[in-house]
């Protein structure tokens, strides 16, 4: 691929969804790419990149989700997922019992396991808190994505990685080859299309904020501004989760870690407290 | 090191379970059909087993409906891993005192997400 093809690609990424491609990952264009020029009847990369020069929203809005889509599983990595309902979730039920409610946000939530999972978990735990309202917002910029999210529908293989076996039991149906999460899950999550780099406050306020392996395609002044984006819509007291490759140090000073919840952010806010309050006690 | 013993009439089967859970740092010892998967059980309890369903001489669900019977039969972590994917099977397996369930075909990342799953990485 010729140098100014490259970055005319990269900006146009940079530009509409932050993702930043570095020379060493110009694979990544041939392996994702070829597929979209091929099912637009283009010969390869350099037919495609030409088009996009004088394409207009339909094919630019194509290369941006074909590049920026990535996997996702069930229960992705556990330990979270864990640490949601014996840490977050208890701090919650103690610090919104007066309201009895609050709400969840799956940032670049892919085709929704993550979301579906947190779903499982507050279905599993409701016992504990009857009369609760727990709403669950995904948000993605692929409208492909979000379509699969909103069917809740997988491969064999999905079902596979990261999900109990009990729980699919309890929670899906199978359809033809495919496994269907049933609808009462569903129903707990809504998906919207949302770009992260936008101004989040139309979103409203979230009290946790899922935004993990996203940080990681960014470069830092981008990093630095989603993170403070958050920071607006997340209260004092509420909690921030990113990736285990990932982290505010040195990026933002609007959160900080929660000692001994690797993964969980608290905000920052400028005094010494070591955590929201609520937090103190549970486990 | 924990030890996993595979039961499955398939010899590909086993060969490639066996490299997996070798990686995977687990001892393993195999068995053609439930009946010598039993006899193995009788001589040393695994910590886990890697089942198939359908076998000859005896299936994996009767297998494992003996090898719960045992003294001690309730410690091994038994994961099915069979074609039979509908959720009555599933449903059955759990029931006899299946703890994981994998659907034929899987690859090395299924196993090992359904083996951290179970507590057994």
């Amino acid at each position: 691929m010729r140098p100014e093809d490259f970055d005319f690609i990269a900006k146009l990424l940079k530009d509409r969804s932050g993702l930043v491609i570095t020379r060493d990952k110009a694979y990544l264009l041939e392996s994702r790419l070829t597929p979209v020029a091929r099912k637009r009847g283009l010969k390869g990369l350099d037919d495609l990149v030409a088009s996009l020069r004088t394409a207009g929203e339909d094919l630019l809005r194509e290369v941006t989700e074909a590049m920026t889509t990535n996997e996702s599983f069930f229960f992705r990595d556990i330990k979270p997922f864990d640490q949601f309902k014996d840490v977050v979730l208890p701090a919650m039920l103690k610090t919104r019992a007066a309201k009895k409610s609050f709400r969840i946000w799956s940032a670049a939530s892919s085709s929704g396991q993550e979301a579906y999972s947190l779903a499982m978990i507050l279905k599993e735990e409701a016992p504990k808190m009857p009369g609760w309202r727990v709403e669950i917002v995904g948000t993605d910029i692929s409208n492909e994505m979000l379509e699969k999210a909103k069917a809740g529908l997988y491969s064999q293989f999905e079902v596979q990685r990261g999900l109990p076996i009990q729980l699919l039991v309890k929670y899906f149906k199978k359809n033809n080859e495919m496994w269907q999460i049933d609808p009462s899950i569903r129903a707990m999550v809504q998906f919207r299309e949302y770009n992260l780099l936008h101004d989040l406050k139309s979103l409203g306020q979230f009290d946790v904020v899922f935004c993990r392996n996203v940080l990681i395609y960014f470069d830092q002044p981008t990093k630095g501004r989603v993170l403070d984006n958050i920071s607006k819509i997340i209260p004092d007291d509420g909690f921030l989760y990113l990736g285990g490759a990932e982290t505010v140090l040195g990026i933002s000073d609007k959160f900080k870690p929660i000692p001994e919840q690797r993964g969980i952010y608290c905000r920052n806010l400028g005094g010494a407290s070591a955590a929201p309050s609520g937090f103190g006690g549970v486990r | 090191m924990k030890s996993c013993l595979i039961v499955d009439d398939s010899k590909v089967i086993r060969m490639v379970a066996r490299k997996i859970l070798h990686e995977l740092s687990f001892t393993t010892v195999e068995a053609e059909d439930g009946q010598q998967a039993l006899d193995r059980c009788k001589e040393a309890l695994p910590d886990a087993v890697l089942l198939d369903w359908n076998m000859p001489v005896m299936n994996g669900i009767d297998f494992l409906r003996e090898l719960r019977k045992l003294p001690g039969g309730d410690k091994p972590v038994v994961v099915f891993c069979t074609t039979e994917n509908d959720i009555d099977h599933i449903q059955e397996a759990i029931t006899a005192g299946a703890n994981e369930y994998i659907m034929k075909p899987f690859d090395s990342e299924i196993l090992q997400a359904k083996f951290s799953q179970v507590g057994l990485l």
